[in-house]
């Protein structure tokens, strides 16, 4: 039940990709139409901003339980310069790229649990976790 | 990567994405919207995503960025069929496409531009 499944993500058909691969585990944990939205959207920001910002990165898909819920969890990942002031990458609006700056702050509030580890010239990790209800 | 395609009706054109968007399928829609827009002397542009499941940021930014481009080039854009759990998530992530005109339905997109562009005359 544990299935663990993951994509390579290094172009913008990759990102379509992970959406779908988001999708079926979604599906299959039984999270809410609504819910399965916001995770997928959640995966295609934090997927481009690997894309983007380190030019590759891979996803992790995890089936995760507690008790008698289950949820799904992504492990998005990059080898690429890493994120020097986390608390200013997460305040939308802010961006070092060209793009809206909604990616990891918005990414945040679509999830149940955000997580963010990143380590300058190491690259940044994102682990975000959704229930169903 | 996927096109898609641009369809004339009187002056409107109408756009029904039916693909999983990508990034560069959406910047080259943007691309080719304007040169039809102009080509073709349209005063309306519809673009239906009832069958988009997700709407990020990015594709988001781009439908605002369309409608503007369609203001500039004289033209009235109008979203249309956006899904609830579409919008609920573009309110979350911080996006909320002020800029652009929505309707619930191709019939109601049309009757929308037949009254936007009966006021101006």
């Amino acid at each position: 039940m544990n299935a663990e499944r993951e994509a390579a993500i290094a172009s913008s058909a990759d990102v379509v990709a992970v959406r779908r691969l988001v999708r079926s585990a979604a599906i299959e944990v039984g999270l809410s139409l609504i819910d399965q939205t916001k995770i997928i959207t959640a995966a295609s920001e934090l997927a481009r901003n690997a894309l983007v910002y380190a030019g590759r990165g891979e996803v992790r898909v995890h089936v995760v339980e507690n008790g008698s819920r289950r949820g799904l969890k992504l492990v998005v990942s990059d080898e690429g310069p890493g994120i020097s002031d986390v608390e200013r990458a997460l305040t939308d609006g802010w961006t070092t790229g060209t793009g809206l700056g909604l990616g990891l702050g918005g990414s945040r509030r679509l999830v149940d649990e955000f997580d963010l580890l990143s380590e300058p010239g190491k690259g940044t990790s994102v682990t975000v976790t959704k229930w169903a209800r | 990567m996927e096109r898609v395609p641009i369809l004339k009706l009187g002056d409107l054109l109408i756009v029904s994405i039916q693909v999983d968007l990508d990034d560069q399928t959406v910047l080259a829609l943007k691309e080719d919207l304007a040169e039809v827009v102009v080509a073709r002397g349209a005063r309306g542009v519809i673009i239906d995503i009832s069958a988009v499941e997700i709407v990020d940021s990015f594709t988001g930014r781009m439908l605002a960025t369309i409608a503007e481009m369609c203001r500039m080039l004289d033209a009235h854009a109008v979203v249309v069929g956006m899904r609830p759990a579409v919008a609920i998530t573009l309110v979350e992530l911080g996006l909320s496409l002020g800029g652009v005109r929505t309707a619930l339905n191709l019939e109601k997109g049309v009757a929308l531009l037949d009254h936007v562009r009966g006021a101006v005359p």
